[in-house]
């Protein structure tokens, strides 16, 4: 009772801090509440909680601006070489600390052009440099995102930034991880510390089991198409429910992967046995588990039975732009792309390898699949995956971003459509301004990519 | 701060892909950047825009992808500032930081056409159509973001730090 009292008064709190007009004129009440909170042991959200133990505080409220320590930062070859270069403006002389920054090649990497070869070397010469231990050659690179929970270097209760906007993913750990700017970047690289406006939090709860052939990226398309690509705007989006608690790392990491896709600032999980399980014999260094209170107030909570949703694709040229899959069997496709941040991991090439097993690619269509790093790759091999692949006559390539961001590796040409396992549909994202990206899961695009228009497992088996 | 400019309109969701290309990505150089600048959402633009020019857009603009090649593009392609109903949070933290004016009034969007001419205070927030002679308001800017101003960008605010 007394718990729903403090919720019912710390939602007016963030009603109140929406205002700052409104803020000042409160600011001694909220002040004698905030103690007062405390002396009972305030009602947080896990987002709030590692925030808050990043500034060395108990608590932190929505609106607040704060000034947190970082314990990763990232960033790749497009960001990386302007953050270099404004390092170097603040006079900082070495690096906060140096097993703390991950640079990471993937984007335009292997280098497919000079420039690209020239920003690459950048990021070599500036590790180098500063000795930095999370420096991710070409032959040990992966896609940023995928690569850092695999290798341990992210862990549940850390605070991240990089400048990538998929830098959310990691909330699938049970961390506050977020995509900055480059000299976001630069500034934390050489004080350890990055400013944040706290986020006001929406809560997402899935209901029941998912039907076959429906998986992390059905779940957070379908959501996306519910509220919109701003839905989530300057908010943090904590998933739970019977659904997520079923959910593998790698499905949960698909859904945290797209809150930016909802304007979200982070995605975020509470930790449990399958996230422990995960990083046991990964992380190198202690980790914190945290959870959020039951009486934590949302700005919104939406609920979903997802026995109802079924394998869903969002259309040009938003994410928000969803339709099930089986409504669009009259789109004809020239390419079909799994891979990426979103579903690259070793569990997409099972599921799109289990579809395609002893069938062919359609002769009008180019299949191109990109584990998205070096372990996946080795992993597919051995598995039999990569030899499924090629059989089908698919490409099976090293890792890279390559294609998800029109970079190289599989460019669309004017008027072309691909359909793609990666994140963003947008105008000219995959290549000519006039060419087509439809988003879906890797059954989907498999079953695509043997069909030759945008078809489900099911027609195909 | 006044900022006094003509005004190129454009709607909702403007992502960053639309404002950079990622095909132009393999360099940071301002000036490499702003030929192409806004080029996926109108081709022309590079060739239409002139320094002093002010941008005026619908909801969630610089949506999509972190890259602060987005504000650099704009900035040296001469734009002054932009007023949205609403940013993509991290275009919004890359423009403090880079320092590159942003504002926030769905009054402005609204009663401004392409073409207007417009004033901006950066301190007040008032936003007077000179074409049409309304006035609009832009919401406060927080306090922490006008000493990020006041110090000339994130940059030069973490040298004050370490100094
Ligand atoms: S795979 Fe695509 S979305 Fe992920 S980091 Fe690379 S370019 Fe960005």
């Amino acid at each position: 009772m007394i718990l729903s009292v403090f919720a019912l008064l710390k939602a007016l709190i963030h009603l109140t801090n929406s205002d700052y007009l409104l803020y000042i004129s409160f600011k001694s009440f909220l002040k004698n509440l905030y103690y007062f909170e405390q002396f009972l042991g305030g009602i947080v959200n896990i987002t709030e909680k590692i925030l808050a133990a990043h500034v060395g505080r108990d608590e932190v409220s929505a609106g607040e601006l704060i000034n947190a320590k970082v314990d990763v930062i990232l960033a790749n070859d497009i960001t990386a070489p302007i953050a270099i270069t404004e390092f170097r403006k603040t006079g900082a002389k070495n690096v906060c600390d140096k097993d703390k920054i991950a640079l990471i090649p993937d984007h335009f990497a292997p280098q497919k052009d000079i420039q690209a070869a020239e920003q690459c070397k950048m990021l070599r010469e500036f590790s180098k440099e500063h000795d930095l231990s999370l420096y991710f050659e070409v032959g040990k690179m992966g896609v940023e995102h995928a690569l850092l929970p695999e290798q341990g270097i992210v862990l549940p209760g850390d605070l991240v930034i990089g400048a990538d906007s998929h830098t959310c993913t990691y909330g699938a750990l049970g961390a506050f991880s977020t995509g900055v700017g480059s000299t976001d970047v630069a500034s934390a690289m050489a004080t350890g510390e990055c400013w944040f406006k706290v986020p006001e939090a929406m809560k997402f709860v899935y209901h029941g089991k998912l039907n076959k052939w429906v998986s992390g990226k059905d779940l957070i398309l379908h959501t996306i198409g519910d509220i919109g690509v701003d839905g989530a705007l300057y908010r943090s989006m904590e998933f739970e429910g019977e659904a997520i608690n079923a959910m593998s790392m790698s499905g949960r990491m698909t859904m945290c992967n797209m809150a930016i896709e909802a304007g979200g600032k982070n995605g975020i999980m509470v930790p449990d046995s399958t996230t422990v399980e995960y990083v046991k014999g990964r992380a190198k260094r202690d980790y914190k588990l945290y959870t959020t209170d039951s009486d934590s107030s949302y700005v919104d909570v939406r609920e979903y039975d997802v026995s109802k949703i079924m394998p869903t694709v969002s259309c040009p040229h938003l994410p928000s732009n969803t339709k099930v899959a089986a409504d669009l069997s009259n789109i004809t496709i020239d390419q079909v792309v799994v891979g990426s941040c979103t579903n690259g991991r070793i569990e997409d090439m099972r599921e799109a390898a289990e579809v395609i097993k002893g069938k062919k690619v359609n002769s009008n269509v180019r299949l191109i699949v990109i584990p998205a790093t070096q372990e996946i790759f080795l992993q597919a091999m051995k598995e039999g995956l990569a030899e499924i692949f090629v059989n089908a006559g698919a490409v099976f390539s090293t890792p890279t971003c390559g294609p998800c961001l029109g970079g190289h590796m599989g460019i669309l040409a004017k008027g072309e459509r691909a359909i793609a396992t990666t994140n963003r549909n947008f105008v000219g994202r995959m290549g000519h301004p006039e060419s087509e990206v439809y988003l879906s899961n890797p059954a989907v695009a498999a079953a695509s990519a043997i069909m030759g228009r945008i078809a489900t497992p099911e027609e195909v088996q | 701060m006044i900022l006094k400019g003509k005004v190129w309109k454009f709607g909702n969701n403007i992502d960053t892909d639309a404002i950079i290309p990622a095909r132009y990505l393999t360099t940071s150089d301002p000036a490499e950047l702003a030929k192409h600048v806004m080029e996926d959402a109108d081709a022309e633009f590079p060739s239409k825009v002139s320094k002093g020019d002010m941008i005026i857009a619908e909801s969630n603009f610089g949506c999509g992808s972190s890259r602060e090649h987005a504000p650099i593009a704009l900035k040296a392609a001469g734009i002054q500032g932009v007023v949205a109903n609403s940013f993509a949070r991290i275009f919004y933290r890359n423009c403090f930081n880079i320092g590159l004016p942003i504002f926030e009034s769905e009054e402005a969007v609204k009663g401004i056409q392409e073409g207007d001419n417009i004033e901006v205070d950066a301190d007040s927030g008032v936003i007077k159509n000179l074409t049409k002679d309304e006035e609009y308001t832009a919401k406060p800017i927080p306090p922490f973001m006008q000493e990020l101003i006041a110090a000339g960008g994130l940059i030069e605010w973490t040298k004050k730090r370490l100094g």
